[in-house]
């Protein structure tokens, strides 16, 4: 059951909105409040909501606001939290947002408190993905020299990938999209762009797994790569248990060295 | 044509592997001028089947030696395909494995052809190559080779990240034992003057902000374990001195896997001693990270790990009189000697409670291993215990109450108490 005097709000999904909310809730007086993603929520005639809408100007009061009371690697974890697109997560992003706004500077490393400890542990876990993205990507060479990778990580991680990459990478120019969630960075030895394409219409940019496409010496690459893995492998050590926590399964038809094991 | 360099790739990966050296951290070379490549915290790019982690390039520049040590793969009197490398042939593999991101970087080891001097300007040309010619700032491990001289070492310091030469064995007496031609002292002239090259250079640098970074992600070595009768005191003491006097950043165990039949050493088909190894890895992780002194794990009372336990567990449940602790009130150094606390857990403990005292439910939020620290632990709502029970009594508990992944499938490492 829910307390009486309990709000319940819907944003739209996006950082300023969440912190938008948390702006709404100041402003209204709202101690209590249930948030919800608008492509989670489903209304009932018995209750009322209200729509937060996205305001850049609120947002950016209430993130200065916090960067004020919070380090900057609770700022990063509160951040990496939100990229989780976990629906309990915004709820404790908001409850934390008012917990630390509520208390003097210093509370967010009370890790006895939840939301503290749930954005903490959030964090490291959207953290892992970001690190494994990091090791599991695999470019693809194509015949035009651009370098091309397909993700699908458990969390939105490519924003906190693309300076890595940019950073590594810098004399190649690259694409890495996100098959679910419809968005790639492209860097063209310049600058980062964000992209979204059409498999169906733009052939131009990224070639399909059509071997015309590719570069001549990308098929021996994806070879001698099948091979060394192979032969560094001790098989008087075999151990598949840990293999696969290491590299668990949902990543396999992402890596060259795994394919033909997914397939 | 692609059949040889994928002929050579697999002799020369696979003679490599049996080094178990796989970090790729602790440097911070930056991509400056839009060249390829830089090194940070490490990253395992792929995970073998055995559960090993994939992180550099690993490969010998050649597999023919004219040393012939017992415990070698590429020992000279061992029958195996031969190959070597050219030089551009690693550096192509290096660059284009690199590009795609399959590897943080190169780990390059060699057999020594013709003699220490000619092998190791041939490995110094490679290293040049992707440094100079390449701009390339990943990862660069490599092995320096016993008796190569102080000019070619010291140059090869300033390409490098990491250097490394093997002790192979854990005593002077044991090496000797199956390889007559090498010595602890060739190795421990080796890391010296890295050592005093690298502080030279450090001090240096303090006066002069452009000074060229030299192996700055330092030295590391390997022992083997298992090959001869070595106690993990002996072991892990030996690590200890090394560690201390050569400033290491690693020591490597890396378990026996038979490759031959010679009758001073486990014979093919024994299983490697997996779980030792293991052991070995937790108490140098307790030497490095949690401020234990060696002798506090392995003495003459004690000369081999606890195989049941872990040595953290071992120790606390030899020491009794210490637990337990008050984990709203004990100092951190004692807090991270609990079994079941890491120091990820160990520091939220410390930032938490200043903001009251704490529970057992918040300390197994926390992520600790509660099932096995509670014993030694005291929290605001733990209840009062009379009688502490029995060290032995407490070891039985806990390990009828906890799932060992090795407890089936290596039964013959199981010592009997």
């Amino acid at each position: 059951m829910l307390y009486s005097d309990t709000q319940t709000y819907v944003f739209d999904g996006s950082f300023y909105g969440l912190l938008s909310a948390v702006f709404e809730s100041y402003e209204r007086k709202h101690k209590r409040v249930k948030l919800f993603c608008k492509d989670v929520y489903e209304p009932d005639i018995f209750s009322e909501h209200l729509d937060v809408a996205m305001d850049p100007a609120k947002a950016i009061r209430v993130w200065n606001g916090l960067k004020q009371k919070i380090s900057p690697t609770h700022q990063k974890h509160f951040y990496s939290a939100y990229l989780s697109e976990q629906d309990i997560i915004f709820q404790h992003l908001f409850d934390y947002a008012h917990y630390i706004f509520d208390h003097p500077k210093g509370y967010d490393s009370n890790y006895g408190h939840e939301a503290v400890l749930s954005i903490t542990q959030m964090s490291q876990k959207v953290h892992r993905e970001k690190h494994r993205m990091e090791a599991f990507i695999r470019f693809k060479k194509g015949n035009n020299g651009l370098f091309f990778a397909l993700i699908n990580p458990d969390y939105n991680v490519i924003p906190l990938i693309t300076r890595h990459f940019k950073n590594r990478y810098a004399d190649q120019a690259w694409i890495i999209y996100d098959e679910k969630r419809k968005y790639g960075i492209h860097y063209d030895l310049q600058n980062i762009h964000e992209v979204q394409i059409d498999f169906r219409q733009e052939q131009s940019l990224v070639p399909a797994s059509d071997d015309i496409s590719l570069d001549e010496k990308e098929e021996l690459y994806t070879l001698l790569w099948k091979d060394y893995f192979k032969s560094t492998n001790i098989e008087a050590r075999r151990n598949m248990k840990l293999h696969i926590q290491h590299v668990p399964r949902r990543y396999w038809r992402y890596l060259t060295e795994k394919e033909d094991t997914y397939w | 044509m692609h059949e040889r360099i994928r002929e050579k790739l697999s002799i020369l990966a696979d003679a490599a592997k049996y080094d178990v050296s796989c970090s790729s951290s602790g440097s911070d070379r930056k991509n400056t001028g839009k060249g390829i490549g830089d090194t940070g915290s490490g990253i395992c790019h792929t995970y073998t089947e055995d559960g090993r982690c994939v992180s550099l390039l690993k490969i010998l520049l050649t597999n023919f030696c004219i040393y012939d040590c017992a415990f070698c793969v590429s020992r000279s009197s061992n029958d195996v395909k031969r190959a070597a490398f050219t030089v551009e042939e690693v550096v192509e593999l290096t660059m284009n494995f690199y590009r795609r991101n399959y590897i943080e970087g190169l780990f390059l080891s060699s057999g020594i052809f013709k003699n220490a001097d000619y092998t190791m300007e041939r490995m110094l040309r490679i290293v040049k190559k992707l440094r100079l010619e390449e701009n390339y700032n990943g990862y660069i491990h490599l092995k320096t080779i016993p008796g190569a001289s102080e000019e070619l070492l010291t140059e090869a310091g300033l390409y490098a990240d990491r250097m490394s030469i093997n002790l192979e064995m854990p005593t002077e007496s044991g090496l000797k034992l199956l390889a007559p031609e090498k010595s602890h002292e060739e190795v421990k002239r080796e890391l010296g003057l890295i050592r005093d090259q690298s502080q030279a250079y450090n001090s240096e640098r303090k006066l002069i902000k452009s000074t060229p970074k030299f192996v700055p992600a330092g030295q590391s070595t390997q022992m083997v374990v298992g090959a001869t009768p070595e106690t993990d005191k002996d072991i892990m003491h030996t690590a200890d001195a090394y560690y201390k006097n050569f400033s290491l950043k690693r020591v490597y165990y890396s378990g026996y896997i038979p490759i031959s039949h010679d009758a001073r050493m486990p014979v093919i088909g024994t299983q490697p001693p997996l779980l030792r190894e293991n052991r070995l890895y937790q108490t140098d992780w307790l030497m490095r990270f949690y401020d234990f002194d060696v002798k506090e794990i392995l003495d003459e009372q004690h000369p081999n790990l606890d195989m049941e336990i872990d040595p953290k567990l071992s120790w606390a449940l030899r020491n009794p009189h210490l637990f337990p602790i008050d984990i709203n009130t004990a100092d951190y150094k004692m807090i991270i000697r609990v079994p079941g606390i890491g120091i990820r857990s160990a520091q939220k403990i410390i930032a938490a409670r200043k903001f009251g005292r704490l529970h057992i439910y918040q300390l197994r939020k926390m992520g600790i291993a509660y099932n096995r620290a509670q014993y030694f632990i005291r929290c605001a709502d733990s209840s009062f215990q009379l009688n502490e029970p029995e060290p032995i009594q407490l070891r039985k508990t806990i390990l009828q109450n906890s799932k060992s992944k090795y407890r089936s499938g290596v039964p013959e490492q199981l010592s009997l108490f």
